[in-house]
């Protein structure tokens, strides 16, 4: 009976239902070939390592109670400056180059993380607008990188970290392990995760207690920034190119909706990692299972709707209590209809 | 020492803003520093500008941001009690390729038009009945909203759909003169009556007041018997309603409906409030702030249109860094005030 009680119980359980639509639709769920595996859920796992990337970030952002808006803008730029970089090396396949100039474009992306969090920590404007700016102006400053054009590249080392494979998995999906297993041994093992908590409970509370409120605060956006160039690297390597109006658009939507899936709340002082992977990998599934279903394209955002109303629902506990008829009728509610 | 503790206590209740019921003057402040810097903004226009001193300039801000307007309207309600509306723009959508196909199939304006308004405001009323019964987290419940109101939208029509009604042309046609030069169409009207309403609403009647009472505290106002399921749902049924007048607007601006529509609208709605003072916490905040809000969204267009020569790169980094000088000037405005 705990487990039902568990928030993570239920969108386990649909991520699960729609695995096994998967296994029957698809002509391939999981298979070894050349030494790789194969199949759709080796593509769920890879497709998901952006929004898992993000969604990271978000996680950390939201749990100061914050919230990152410009993810998306960061992904878009971070891919620019990348393919901008490499198409003008001499030898675009050079491993070293290539890895320098995805360190350049991570670093690009946390200094815009950097302005994210001083603007809400600082300056002091609220979150939500704070990272608006950089939503709405950020994607200007990707079509001003990329002169308005899309960027193609010929590089097989920027490709491998979308496309490639070691040790029969995807490296896209190995980066996003280790990024997750990097965040929560630095959240769970140190007190940081308990700092950021405390951090997102009260600001001013943690700050008397001695926390470096605006510190943290500022930290937190400046990992949400890197992820997400990180996130972007993936997106246009995948793709092989950049484009500054579709990477990352309507991101931020999907990430905080992981979020919030996996149990973190959005006023803060709460957040849990896991359920952020779980959530992201969820949304990634639906939006594979709603091709492999063949759903037709016009009713796809319909399905997912459905999907996302059917998941809130299931995680309101009070929701639960209802429809498995323990319901009891509130007073509260009672009293209110005369008035 | 006794002498030294009373200090801090009268340091504190001045910061304390529920003390701020006590100077009725320094509640206006985030209002007018946004009048003061929306003015400062369009002096620089007529001093930088020919023709921008023009009543036509100021006029058209309305009709051009109608949509806006009615839509920041709704949402001001909403994040008076403390939650948020993520769906307007996805119910603008719904609501314009609804409208346009319907008109199409020939149905009588004068019944779509009150149909449409009330699948608004029932989308909302759905929302908000969540929200509060099953306490989904209203930034969630509005998020699933948006995905269902656009995915309907889609799943009738994907494509730009035109619309030849008659009332709707006329509509689109009319002109309403003001002066001289300047003339105005019935859409601004009609969002500036929606304004004017829904400050009505919030100073003066009980709604109004029970609206701010939740967004100050949802427990105080349950204990105070105040109808707090209702007054919530109430909210989000009057954004849904004003997302689907912006939608009507929209139809009538453009005489066409298409599903991609208003996206984005929702932000634009949400920083707008904020601009104005409404505090997304809730419990703080006017219409006329929002109204201000949606005319510096709108000023800021006007000058990169004055400007002329900007592409569309330049013109996203142009309205990013008036944004962001707008709400840092805004900012220290209001904290030395205070």
């Amino acid at each position: 009976m705990t487990i039902l009680k568990n928030r993570l119980f239920w969108p386990a359980a649909i991520l699960l239902a729609l695995l096994i639509v998967n296994v029957f639709t698809s002509n391939q769920f999981i298979t070894l070939q050349d030494g790789h595996l194969f199949g759709t859920l080796i593509d769920i796992l890879r497709g998901s390592a952006p929004l898992v990337l993000v969604a990271l970030g978000m996680t950390l952002v939201i749990s100061t109670g914050g919230i990152d808006l410009s993810v998306g803008s960061v992904m878009a730029i971070s891919g620019a400056v990348a393919c901008l970089l490499i198409k003008d090396l001499g030898n675009q396949n050079a491993v070293g180059s290539v890895l320098l100039i995805m360190a350049v474009a991570i670093a690009v992306s946390a200094l815009l993380g950097l302005w994210n969090g001083s603007l809400v920590a600082i300056v002091g404007i609220q979150p939500i607008i704070a990272t608006l700016i950089l939503m709405v102006a950020g994607r200007g400053l990707a079509q001003l990188i990329t002169d308005g054009q899309i960027i193609n590249v010929q590089s097989s080392p920027y490709a491998t970290i979308a496309t490639g494979f070691f040790l029969t998995l995807p490296v896209a999906f190995l980066i996003a392990v280790a990024a997750v297993a990097l965040i929560t041994v630095l959240t769970r093992r140190t007190a940081l995760g308990l700092l950021l908590e405390s951090v997102g409970g009260s600001p001013s509370a943690s700050r008397l207690a001695g926390i470096r409120a605006k510190r943290l605060t500022i930290m937190v956006y400046v990992v949400s920034g890197a992820f997400s160039g990180l996130a972007g690297l993936i997106y246009s390597a995948n793709i092989k190119s950049a484009d500054s109006i579709y990477a990352g658009n309507l991101i931020e939507l999907d990430a905080i909706l992981a979020v919030v899936i996996g149990g973190t709340a959005l006023i803060g002082g709460r957040f849990s990692i896991l359920g952020t992977v779980l959530g992201a990998i969820l949304i990634q599934t639906l939006q594979v299972t709603v091709v492999g279903i063949g759903v037709p394209s016009k009713a796809t955002l319909l399905f997912k709707a459905v999907v996302v109303v059917v998941l809130c629902l299931s995680q309101s506990a009070i929701f639960r209590e209802k429809v498995f008829g323990r319901f009891k009728p509130r007073p509260a509610v009672r009293a209110e209809v005369p008035a | 020492m006794t002498v030294m503790s009373p200090e801090p206590v009268t340091k504190q209740a001045a910061i304390n803003p529920r003390r701020r019921v006590y100077r009725p003057n320094s509640k206006y402040i985030p209002i007018l520093a946004t009048l003061a810097l929306l003015l400062v903004m369009y002096i620089s226009g007529v001093a930088n500008y020919r023709n921008f001193d023009q009543p036509s300039v100021v006029v058209n801000l309305f009709r051009d941001n109608a949509v806006l307007l009615v839509v920041a309207v709704g949402m001001t309600f909403v994040i008076l009690t403390g939650g948020i509306d993520l769906s307007v723009g996805a119910v603008i959508s719904l609501t314009t390729t609804l409208t346009a196909t319907l008109l199409q199939g020939g149905w009588p304006p004068l019944l779509v038009l009150p149909l449409v308004l009330l699948l608004g405001a029932l989308l909302g009323a759905g929302m908000g009945a969540v929200i509060h019964y099953f306490k989904v987290e209203p930034f969630i419940a509005t998020l699933a909203g948006l995905f269902l109101a656009r995915g309907l939208a889609l799943f009738i029509n994907q494509e730009s759909i035109p619309i030849r009604d008659k009332l709707w042309t006329t509509l689109s046609d009319m002109r309403i003169p003001l002066g001289e030069h300047t003339k105005t169409t019935p859409t601004a009207i009609v969002a500036l009556s929606a304004v004017l309403i829904a400050a009505a609403i919030l100073a003066w009647t009980r709604f109004g007041r029970n609206v701010y009472a939740i967004g100050g505290s949802a427990d105080s106002a349950l204990l105070m018997g105040l109808p707090v399921a209702r007054t919530r749902i109430a909210v989000y049924t009057v954004s849904g309603f004003c997302a689907a007048l912006g939608g009507v607007l929209y139809t009538i601006n453009s005489t066409s409906g298409h599903a991609l529509q208003g996206s984005g609208t929702e932000l634009d709605a949400i920083a707008s409030c904020v601009i104005g003072g409404v505090l997304l916490t809730g419990g703080a905040g006017y219409v006329i702030g929002s109204l201000l809000g949606v005319l510096v969204y709108g000023m800021i267009g006007t000058i990169i249109n004055f400007q002329g020569d900007l592409n569309s790169a330049w013109t996203r980094i142009v309205v990013g860094v008036l944004l962001f000088g707008f709400i840092v000037l805004q900012r220290l405005v209001t904290r030395r005030a205070r």
